[in-house]
């Protein structure tokens, strides 16, 4: 049995140890992991506490981050709760068994700390290693602090393991900025924290020697779309399950999450969207920007970064005031618009009104993204708002030395 | 082609990929397929003639069709030492108490592994062209081969 891990009500705690913290009180019974910078200390701190008698489960080392999730898989399909942890070029490396776990309907939990992807080899965070995942098949939560990364893991083993879910979870934060920073932490009692994530109850696991079962068939022309068919109809309807998680956690924490978090967003005449930590900069930007200068700036994020929530996001940009949005995606767009602004916009092509949109790439390999320049890209957008147009190419780029960089121009209204 | 030894109601009775098309809600979850119709106790030393298999599991699908050459049986010649058993990469080869009985021509696919690693003189499994019948294939059996002098 485990012992229990002596809390205060206040912690302080970086982004890493929360998840870490999280892992250890779901009590998981296999964790397979492989070491990278800037998650590391997620496992380290996890073997550190099976080592010292705090965990029940198994601590597997393993040669590589492909071997790491499949050893998850094997575990989970035995019939294990299953978590691991990596970043950037380990996450890429896993992104073959990140399909393989999610069509196999196995509810793995997986911090990600996100990092820049090679190359030039960067440390740093930015989404590139979550945007590579955006189509793996994973539920993605999106934590933009401490506090977040440790209540939306417990919430991650929670919404997987729903029997009308059954798919694996990612909880993303930001590397360094989140996972390095000490902050304040309100964690739950251990007997709190396993209550409400609730005993995990197996599903066609292959240790039940009485119903032998074959795991990762294979499915020709046939067979295959009714299964993808299957699966992403499971992942879309686990929405209503987000949901529902997140009312639990709020009714015992008192802390709310939204699978859209808004902020400000009543009377905004620009918005701007994005993830991650660069919500709170943005946040404070936009309620300076309010009381300096009063241009009404909202922000909004996808908290739920997979399954996409184009109902809410769409509830929350058709708005007559609204004119102008702006969407930050902080990943390399390699020859395409960012991921953000072509799902935010397609979402608004079935509005009633019909904000413009812009994208901006910023903060590639960990690129600082102050308030100052928040407000800079804010006052632009009200400058769109205010000519009816927008003024300046569709996609640029924020923070970037150089000659100014962008892409298309607008055809309406100039 | 006969179906051979310890054939049942159940083995090689549909072929494979002649399942019936069902849609994308009635399809198992995570594609995890049911070996057997019901709960199963000890069932590795239950002989697969009598355990209950699902329309999942391959032994009820046949890929006879598959086979343009057929190892042949010859139990005047066997000496049972399950060489053939033992390498056959489909569980092909029937043997009770370490008795071969012959083969099983719903699953096997005519490798021909188990005639390679036959060691009797001459050898009690041999190929043969899929058309050609069991019994004459027998009539045609070669002679044991003497010691070549040194």
């Amino acid at each position: 049995m485990a012992k229990k891990f002596e809390l205060n009500e206040v912690e302080v705690w970086d982004g890493n140890y929360a998840a870490s913290q999280a892992l250890r009180q779901a009590q998981v019974d296999v964790v397979a992991a492989y070491p990278i910078t800037p998650s590391t200390p997620i496992v380290e701190n996890y073997g550190a506490y099976e080592a010292n008698g705090y965990v029940d489960g198994e601590f597997v080392m393993v040669e590589s981050e492909h071997a790491a999730m499949s050893g998850c898989i094997g575990a989970a399909a035995a019939g294990g709760r299953v978590a691991t942890a990596t970043s950037s070029q380990g996450f890429a490396l896993m992104v073959e068994t990140l399909y393989q776990a999610s069509g196999m309907r196995l509810p793995i939990v997986l911090t990600v700390v996100n990092r820049a992807l090679a190359s030039p080899l960067n440390v740093r965070g930015d989404h590139s290693d979550m945007y590579l995942g955006r189509d793996a098949g994973w539920i993605h939560l999106d934590a933009y602090n401490s506090q977040e990364a440790y209540d939306l893991t417990l919430c991650a083993f929670k919404i997987g393991e729903n029997l009308d879910v059954r798919l694996p979870v990612m909880v993303h934060q930001d590397g360094f900025t989140t996972s390095h920073k000490a902050q304040n932490v309100r964690p739950l009692q251990d007997e709190d924290a396993y209550k409400f994530v609730g005993d995990y109850k197996p599903v066609d696991d292959m240790l039940d020697f009485t119903r032998p079962v074959t795991h990762g068939a294979q499915t020709e022309e046939d067979w295959h779309f009714e299964h993808k068919a299957k699966q992403h109809k499971a992942l879309m309807d686990s929405r209503a399950v987000i949901d529902e998680v997140f009312k639990e956690f709020k009714d015992l924490t008192g802390r709310e999450y939204k699978r859209v978090e808004s902020y400000m967003m009543d009377d905004a005449e620009v918005a701007m969207v994005l993830l991650g930590s660069s919500v709170e900069t943005a946040v404070l930007a936009a309620k300076e920007l309010r009381e300096k200068e009063g241009i009404k700036v909202g922000i909004i994020s996808p908290r739920v970064f997979r399954p996409f929530p184009f109902d809410l996001v769409r509830d929350e940009l058709d708005r007559e005031n609204l004119k102008a949005v702006v969407c930050m995606d902080k990943s390399a767009p390699g020859g395409a618009m960012g991921a953000l602004f072509n799902e935010v916009a397609g979402a608004l092509t079935s509005t009633k009104v019909r904000p413009m949109v812009t994208n901006y790439i910023y903060g590639l390999g960990g690129r600082d993204f102050s308030i100052e320049e928040a407000q800079r890209i804010m006052r632009e957008q009200k400058a769109h708002a205010d000519a009816g147009y927008i003024t300046t190419p569709i996609q640029q780029f924020s923070g970037v030395r150089g000659p100014k960089l962008g892409f298309f121009e607008t055809r309406r209204g100039k | 082609m006969s179906k051979g030894v310890l054939a049942t109601e159940k083995r090689g009775i549909r072929e494979l990929g002649a399942e019936e098309k069902v849609g994308w809600d009635a399809v198992p979850r995570g594609v995890v397929l049911e070996s057997f119709e019901k709960r199963v106790e000890n069932v590795a030393h239950i002989p697969p003639e009598e355990r209950p298999y699902s329309d999942f599991n391959s032994y009820t699908a046949t890929v006879a069709s598959w086979r343009v050459i057929k190892p042949v049986y010859n139990r005047d010649i066997c000496i049972d030492c399950q060489n053939c058993w033992v390498w056959c990469p489909d569980t092909s080869i029937i043997s009770r108490d370490k008795q071969m009985l012959g083969i099983d021509y719903d699953h096997c696919k005519g490798c021909g592994v188990c005639v390679e690693v036959c060691p009797t003189n001459p050898k009690s499994l041999l190929m043969f062209a899929e058309a050609v019948d069991n019994e004459e294939a027998l009539a045609q059996w070669p002679q044991k081969k003497k010691k070549e002098k040194k």
